[in-house]
């Protein structure tokens, strides 16, 4: 279970996010909905210490996975991020690298450098992420001989070879054409056995289907969160109701 | 960009405004808060003379349309255009025909004979073809590590302030005159590498058998030109790696990060790599400069046409022998051989440019990205 | 995994030393440099470096003033030449020449300015000194010429290319003929930046050595004649330094001091009358 309390973050002294608590139970997908600039990517990108990578941000509140602080700890980022993945609004392969070196890039980054083993993580992780029968006669190539949507699942695939725990992912779909969208969608309802998912969107149509549970944030708040259904349905907050409406954002 | 505020016109138009242009049925400038009738005859204007001239080009506010002095501007400006661009041509029809004598004298091939004695007609250049190659060897050897390990440094891992600050004073070096920096060179450098040459031959591990460190350890020779040429090429490596590194995508960053690399693995793995191809056109560029450096090398290589293995030795490059024989050439043919010597120099240094020039170029267009280098 | 894990991070810190030691050490020659020249220079930074001239090796005491205007003379004859030329090309380029034209042209001007500068020596040699018989100034100066055109030709036409579209249009749609625009709205605006491209252009050449030695040649009278040999402060610099006499070696380094504060001053200037204008953009 990945869970946030009283989550402030700060961008040079102004905050951006402010005193968001949020659960993300296991074998669900959540989602974050809300308009541009609501916080919905910083909130994600808290999850798995990316912003100690930008200068002047601050993280205040916790944040815990199956009830370990990820924060204020003196666990390495760079272990906790092998344990929480993250796929980007825009496919990001390496381009320097092959199709097979991108998917096993964690692994090799982790240390593993039996090739078996790396083989097998490399199957099995493309299968996971709907891609395998694709390219499977070319994994010396590029990945840049992929589509837009290949190429985001190879991403992923690259993400679950290290096998983590959670998945977060930030606008997956918006570069991507329907066809390509719901190919990846319907993996992460497959994923969803195996670890969290959590998905940023601005899309209502795609967390109205694809989702358990959302969370609205607005400009840095929590204004509702709880079962997809119930959010879409009958929603408890006005803010909530117009937004899903479409009445702004 | 903002607008300068201090842009005139060079022929002010003078009331502008004040008066409408007669260029037939005008109305005049509305009264602010009148209301504009459309129909009807506009009302009365004071008549002209006489009507106005039917040139459709013409105003009354300029002599002309400027068109021929657009055409002599343009004329003027393409033959400077012109002229800079056919330098290059210029430089190699000259050089070759100052070779020509030289070639016809000896043949194309007496170039490669490692006898140079002008005094004697012997004008083999085999020991300057060495002499800069193995100096331009030593300096990039220094030059390339130390520019790109820096530019990391710079980009990855140090504050942007300092990073900055150690840019500039990276960037000053580059204006150092080459004749100073031999003068450094001369007093403080070479008694320097003496110091370390001497510690070397007399080391107890008996270095000085080694071929590369055979022979009296004088101080200067290849090492110390190698020395001053890793200095001259140094700012150059620097500013273009620094460039090619900055120009990795942040998502590439991103992508390596998330996927849980520390920070030396996200340099060496994923951003050295992307890099490459434009560090190895940085790395062309700054030989095609150290190929060609004269006033520092003549100062600290020894001035000897040999031929040696060693760093310790002394030696000769292509642009020394020219600084130091060409006024003491003792024939017509020498000059002549000595400009067959600049013409090698001006042929490798175009083929070398051209080719990083069009390295870099390719690899800025495929990263989608226009790259300047200075 | 943890074991390796931080092996791998002391690795990956080891490496990050590595760099930071190659900062440090890239930073060392400028102050090493600077730090020797001020040490051995100050002392002959005398206005007799100004004022006399060079006396007979042996002889304690003498100035540069014969290698200090003749450098003026040089330097000054190529800027006359070089930067009109330069700056028409580079206005050529940026406001008239059809894409494919201008980046070959540039393309041109990048070569060139690659090629070593005792190349454009030779090339001076074989223009002017074989026409004229003897060595001179001006053939110094031709040379100075050479190298200095690419370098004004680039620096004026990045700066042209940072004046915004727009305010030519806006030109063109006051029906200003294109001449005029090039010239009072484009270079105009652009003005500045040409200035400073040109001062360290200038400065570049200030210090050039090698193609002087067999054009301008050296004289160790004061001279101010283009058709005479002339002495230079770099050349002369070069003659003293590797000569054997201690008096000589001390007037190259005051020589060297003179020549550095020059670069560096030009540099400065160059930056200010940037930041001058961008104050003056912004009030």
């Amino acid at each position: 279970m990945l869970a946030c309390a009283d989550l402030t973050i700060e961008f040079n002294r102004k905050a951006v996010l402010k005193g968001v608590s949020l659960q993300f139970p296991p074998r669900k997908i959540s989602a974050i909905i809300g308009p541009s600039g609501c916080g919905k990517s910083t909130l994600l990108r808290s999850f798995n210490r990316m912003h100690d990578l930008t200068k002047g941000a601050r993280v205040i509140g916790s944040v815990t996975l199956d009830g370990r602080e990820i924060y204020n700890t003196s666990e390495d980022p760079v272990l906790i991020r092998r344990r929480i993945g993250m796929v980007f609004q825009k496919a990001n392969p390496f381009p320097t690298l092959s199709i097979y070196e991108n998917t096993i890039a964690g692994l090799r980054l982790a240390g593993v450098t039996s090739t078996p083993v790396l083989k097998e993580a490399a199957e099995k992780a493309l299968v996971d992420a709907a891609l395998w029968d694709e390219v499977k006669d070319r994994l010396k190539s590029s990945p840049m001989t992929l589509s837009g949507g290949q190429q985001q699942r190879l991403c992923i695939a690259r993400a679950l070879a290290v096998d983590p725990e959670v998945l977060l992912m930030d606008e997956p779909c918006s570069a991507l054409d329907p066809i390509a969208t719901s190919k990846i969608e319907e993996l992460m309802f497959r994923l969803r056995e195996r670890l969290i998912v959590v998905i940023v969107t601005h899309n209502m149509q795609q967390a109205a289907r694809a989702s358990d549970r959302t969370a609205f944030l607005w400009m840095g708040e929590l204004i509702e969160a709880g079962e997809t259904e119930a959010i879409f349905t009958s929603p408890k907050k006005t803010m909530t109701e117009d937004y899903i409406t479409g009445r702004f954002g | 960009m903002d607008v300068p505020t201090s842009t005139t016109l060079e022929s002010p138009a003078p009331g502008l405004g004040s008066r409408p242009p007669s260029t037939g049925a005008a109305l005049p400038p509305a009264q602010p808060g009148a209301v504009q009738v459309d129909s009807g005859p506009p009302p009365a204007e004071p008549p002209l003379a006489e009507p106005p001239p039917a040139e459709p080009l013409v105003d009354r506010y300029h002599r002309s349309t400027g068109r021929t002095a657009d055409r002599i501007f343009r004329l003027a400006t393409g033959a400077c255009a012109l002229s800079v661009a056919a330098l290059i041509l210029v430089a190699v029809l000259y050089l070759v025909h100052g070779s020509v004598p030289a070639f016809r004298a000896n043949g194309l091939g007496a170039i490669l004979s490692p006898v140079w004695d002008p005094t004697n007609q012997k004008y083999g250049a085999l020991s300057f073809l060495f002499g800069t190659a193995y100096t331009s060897l030593i300096g990039m050897a220094i030059a390339l590590p130390l520019g790109v390990l820096t530019a990391v440094a710079l980009v990855e891992i140090l504050p942007k302030a300092l990073s900055q600050a150690i840019s500039l004073a990276v960037e000053l070096l580059a204006a150092i005159p080459s004749v100073l920096l031999g003068l450094w060179g001369i007093f403080v450098l070479v008694p320097l590498v003496r110091t370390v040459e001497i510690a070397i031959y007399k080391s107890p591990l008996g270095l000085k058998k080694l071929p590369i460190f055979a022979g009296p350890p004088l101080g200067v020779g290849y090492l110390s030109a190698g020395v001053l040429l890793a200095i001259m090429a140094l700012p150059f490596i620097l500013s273009v790696t620094r460039e090619v590194i900055l120009q990795v995508p942040s998502a590439q960053r991103e992508a390596a990060y998330a996927l849980g690399a520390t920070r030396w693995q996200a340099i060496r793995r994923f951003i050295l790599p992307y890099s490459w191809k434009g560090i190895f056109g940085a790395g062309l560029l700054g030989l095609a400069r150290v190929l060609g450096e004269t006033m520092a090398v003549t100062m600290v290589i020894g001035n000897t046409p040999q031929i040696k293995a060693s760093l310790f030795a002394s030696g000769y490059t292509l642009a020394s022998v020219i600084a130091n024989e060409f006024t003491e050439a003792p024939s017509d043919l020498a000059i002549s051989a000595l400009i067959s010597l600049g013409l090698i120099l001006l042929l490798v240094s175009i083929l070398l440019n051209g080719a990083a020039r069009i390295m870099l170029l390719r690899l800025s267009r495929s990263h989608g990205t226009p790259q300047e280098v200075k | 995994m943890s074991g390796s894990h931080r092996l791998r991070k002391i690795q990956g810190r080891l490496m990050e030393g590595v760099c930071l030691l190659a900062a440090l050490l890239a930073v060392i020659p400028l102050f090493a440099f600077m730090w020797h020249l001020a040490a051995k220079g100050a002392s002959s930074l005398t206005l007799n470096l100004f004022t006399q001239l060079p006396l007979p090796p042996g002889e304690v005491g003498g100035g540069l003033k014969n290698a200090i205007v003749g450098s003026l003379v040089v330097v000054g004859l190529a800027t006359v030449a070089g930067i009109p030329l330069g700056v028409g090309a580079a206005v050529y380029m940026s406001e008239f020449a059809r894409p494919k034209v201008a980046s070959s042209l540039r393309f041109a001007c990048d070569v060139l300015s690659g090629i070593p500068s005792i190349v454009m020596g030779l090339l001076a040699y074989q223009v002017v000194v074989v026409r004229m018989h003897h060595f001179s100034a001006l053939s110094g100066s031709v040379a100075l010429a050479f190298i200095m055109l690419p370098v004004v030709v680039i620096t004026t036409q990045e700066m042209l290319r940072l004046v915004p579209h727009s305010l030519r249009e806006a030109g063109h749609a006051l029906g200003i003929p294109a001449w005029r625009i090039a010239s009072s709205i484009s270079l105009r605006a652009a003005a500045p930046g040409v200035l400073t491209g040109m001062i360290l252009a200038v400065s570049r050449v200030a210090g050039e050595t090698a193609p002087l030695l067999f054009t301008s040649f050296g004289n160790p009278y004061l001279s101010a004649d283009p058709r005479q040999p002339i002495a230079t402060l770099p050349h002369t610099i070069f003659t003293y330094a590797i000569s054997p006499y201690d008096d000589w070696h001390r007037l190259a380094y005051g020589g060297a001091l003179v020549l550095v504060l020059g670069i560096l001053g030009s540099t400065l200037l160059s930056r200010f009358i940037l930041w001058w204008h961008r104050r003056s953009l912004n009030v």
